[in-house]
């Protein structure tokens, strides 16, 4: 455990890249809230594909913030309604992921009234046990607001006294994307009081909210929203090396600590925690505000975008919707992107649904899409190699995943990779390299299951052949049981014979 | 003379038992031999081979009776695995035993079952679930795609359908466009 403060000192993770950064074109005018739509869609699946329990019905009422989904566990993210309306029909919407794929959203029909439920804060949260306030945060539906939509209640939950720091991560390092800047920006005291509430939920002594050191203006703002905060709590700005991928939980954890998070570890094991700072205000709000989580900040930005900027959009709001404000796609809008280029993914259309991880909407214009060179075999400079966070050996990872040799790529680590796309990026030969890792991945994942299912398919085969085999030799023990019992019929006889002959002498006796 | 002929015929009798040791230390052991072709095989246990499931295929494999390219779930892959396995040459897929087909499981139209068993006692896995006069469904995971179940069926209520296998993203192919969009000022 360092017994240096995090963040007192700062240090580097290998590799990454100083991207050109475009985020401003996005941050001309504060977050807008979108206007009340007419239909929401809200998802009804978890993180694996697989439904929720649903708590209403059809044709029922239900008012903005009412819980639609139930948590069995930590791990299931409560949805709620995004305003008051009536429930339709379960309808498949476009997913972003896997590509062409469905899933299944409970339709919102909006009653234009937009009341809320009562809100629930909690009372004085700041002296409430931690459990208290991980209940509170998983019943108002809190989820990693940074992208990876992982459960807060999961992260924040179990025995780990060992956690002395809780990391607010303001490092939003892909180029484009800008939401959580300009929540920064506009809601600098909420962010400061809600990493409170998440350091408190997590037994944390000490806040750090990291930020990069190229974003002027949030600085001022968190610096005197620090200052000013009436809450009695160690808190520092820490503001860290602009460089891509930054932001990544492992990178900011080795940038602040100078330890690497092991590669089967969680960042618990080095007694920090990492929460995005949009987390941290949905935290605050469900605390003290008492309200769910269902709206969120989203950057709509891009060459290929009329006027970028950042939206408050309630979930289960259709992407189309959110083009549509920012001014419709211009003429030469090639590829609409969920996240930023570095490591977004292409979408198929426009048409899914706003979710809790829904941090920026890029378009890309024709131009930028195409490819300017063709793609050349690898060089082996070592370019990937200088460049990757995780210390891995892209290149090496390639030529092992194009020649089918999973079991080897996966040796070295192959599964560490965070598809950060630096390698891809630096390639000389421009070869799609984090395309592979994700081919790779998968088809690893795909052989093992193989693996699994022919494994339970033998045993039961030999489970089966055994009961069969059990049964034949019973059934023949009963057959030879009957044969002998036949066999014995003739003694059988005599038996009742005697019996009988034995009865009539005893009569004759008896008179 | 004596002693050059003495102490040959010790060096040997010396050598022979150490190799007679070794042998049997060393012995080739043909169950360890079935037990890893059964492994390499996909354990579909569809009989397809000629043989009333894997392990007895991986046994005519051992013994020399049967050809390694008679499983058709295996594919050209399988073949391939156990070419390399037995240190032969691979070959094709011997077609007359059945064509390679995309992996499937068997579904059964739950309205159409009769409740008559016959499909519970194909199966070679006990992935069918049911009993008399009652209604059978089959167990998706346990389901080898085999087809056994749906010759015994007598109305024909078991459809085979794709296995729901988790999304694969594909090889790369360069001939697509690629999102290279943001320029790097410089390399840390």
């Amino acid at each position: 455990m360092s017994t240096t403060p995090v963040g007192e000192t700062l240090h580097a993770f290998p590799g990454g890249l100083e991207l050109r950064h475009n985020k401003q074109v996005a941050c001309q005018q504060p977050p807008r809230p979108l206007p009340l739509l007419e239909t929401y869609y809200v998802p009804i699946t978890d993180r694996q594909g697989r439904r929720l329990q649903v708590m209403v019905d059809q044709g029922q009422i239900v008012k903005r913030g009412q819980a639609l989904t139930e948590a069995r566990n930590d791990f299931d993210i409560v949805s709620h309604a995004p305003t008051s309306g009536r429930i339709g029909p379960i309808v498949g919407r476009d997913a972003v992921w896997p590509p062409g794929s469905q899933t299944d959203c409970l339709e919102l029909q909006t009653d234009g009234l937009d009341e809320s439920i009562e809100a629930t804060p909690l009372s004085d949260w700041l002296h409430q046990d931690r459990d208290s306030l991980i209940d509170a945060l998983r019943d108002h539906g809190l989820a990693g607001l940074g992208g990876a939509v992982f459960p807060s209640a999961a992260k924040l939950r179990g025995d780990w006294d060992s956690i002395h720091t809780l990391i607010l991560n303001g490092a939003e390092c892909e180029p484009w994307i800008a939401c959580d800047e300009m929540l920064m920006r506009s809601r600098a005291g909420d962010v400061v009081r809600g990493g409170v509430v998440l350091a408190r939920a997590s037994g944390a002594r000490d806040l750090v909210i990291a930020i990069e050191d190229q974003m002027g203006e949030v600085g001022q703002r968190l610096a005197q929203a620090i200052e000013s905060c009436d809450i009695d709590f160690p808190m520092r700005l820490i503001r860290v090396n602009t460089i891509y991928p930054e932001g990544g939980e492992r990178q900011l954890i080795q940038a602040l600590t100078g330890q690497e998070v092991p590669f089967d570890g969680l960042p618990q094991d080095l007694g920090v925690l990492c929460h995005n700072v949009a987390t941290a205000v949905a935290a605050l709000e469900a605390v003290e505000g008492g309200r769910a989580l269902t709206e969120r900040v989203v950057t709509v930005t891009g060459p290929g975008i009329s006027r970028p900027q950042n939206v408050i959009a309630r979930l289960g709001t259709p992407l189309s919707e959110l083009l549509a404000a920012a001014g419709g796609l211009k003429a030469k809008a090639g590829r609409l992107i969920l996240g930023g280029p570095m490591s977004g993914t292409a979408l198929p259309s426009d048409q899914m649904p706003v979710t809790k991880g829904t941090n920026c909407l890029l378009v890309l214009t024709e131009a930028e899409v195409q490819r300017s060179q063709p793609v050349m075999p690898c060089i082996n400079c070592g370019e990937c190699v200088r460049v990757c966070p995780a210390s891995l050996l892209p290149q090496q990872l390639f030529k092992l995943i194009e020649g089918q040799r999973l079991e080897a790529a996966a040796k070295l680590n192959l599964y560490d990779c965070i598809e950060c796309g630096c390698c891809a990026q630096v390639c000389p030969s421009h070869i799609p390299l984090v395309d592979w890792y994700r081919h790779g991945k998968a088809e690893r994942r795909l052989e093992q299951l193989d693996q699994r299912r022919a494994a339970l398919a033998k045993r039961r085969h030999e489970a089966r052949e055994a009961r069969l085999e059990q049964q034949r030799v019973e059934r023949e023990a009963r057959r030879e049981q009957r044969r002998q019992k036949l066999a014995q019929a003739g003694q059988a006889k005599d038996e009742i014979k005697a019996a009988i002959e034995r009865a009539k002498q005893k009569k004759r006796g008896d008179q | 003379m004596m002693n050059a002929l003495l102490t040959l015929t010790g060096l040997m009798a010396v050598v022979g038992l150490a190799l007679l040791w070794l042998g049997r230390r060393f012995h080739s052991n043909k169950d360890s031999l079935i037990e890893q072709i059964n492994a390499t095989l996909p354990q579909t246990q569809c009989a397809q081979c000629g043989y009333p499931g894997c392990r007895p295929y991986a046994e005519a494999i051992a013994g020399g009776e049967a050809d390694i390219n008679q499983c058709p779930p295996g594919g050209d892959a399988g073949v391939q695995a156990l070419a390399q396995l037995l240190n032969v040459d691979p070959k094709p897929l011997d077609e007359s035993h059945g064509e390679h087909k995309s992996p499937v499981i068997a579904l059964i139209d739950e309205g159409r079952c009769i409740g008559c068993t016959l499909c519970i006692q194909a199966c070679p896995v006990d992935a069918i679930f049911g009993a008399a006069r009652q209604m059978h469904t089959v167990i998706e995971a346990e389901c080898t795609g085999c087809e056994l179940c749906l010759a015994p069926c007598p109305v024909d209520c078991i459809d085979l359908v794709d296995r729901p296998d988790p999304y694969r993203p594909p090889r790369p192919d360069y001939s697509g466009a690629n999102v290279r969009t943001v320029i790097p000022l410089k390399v840390a």
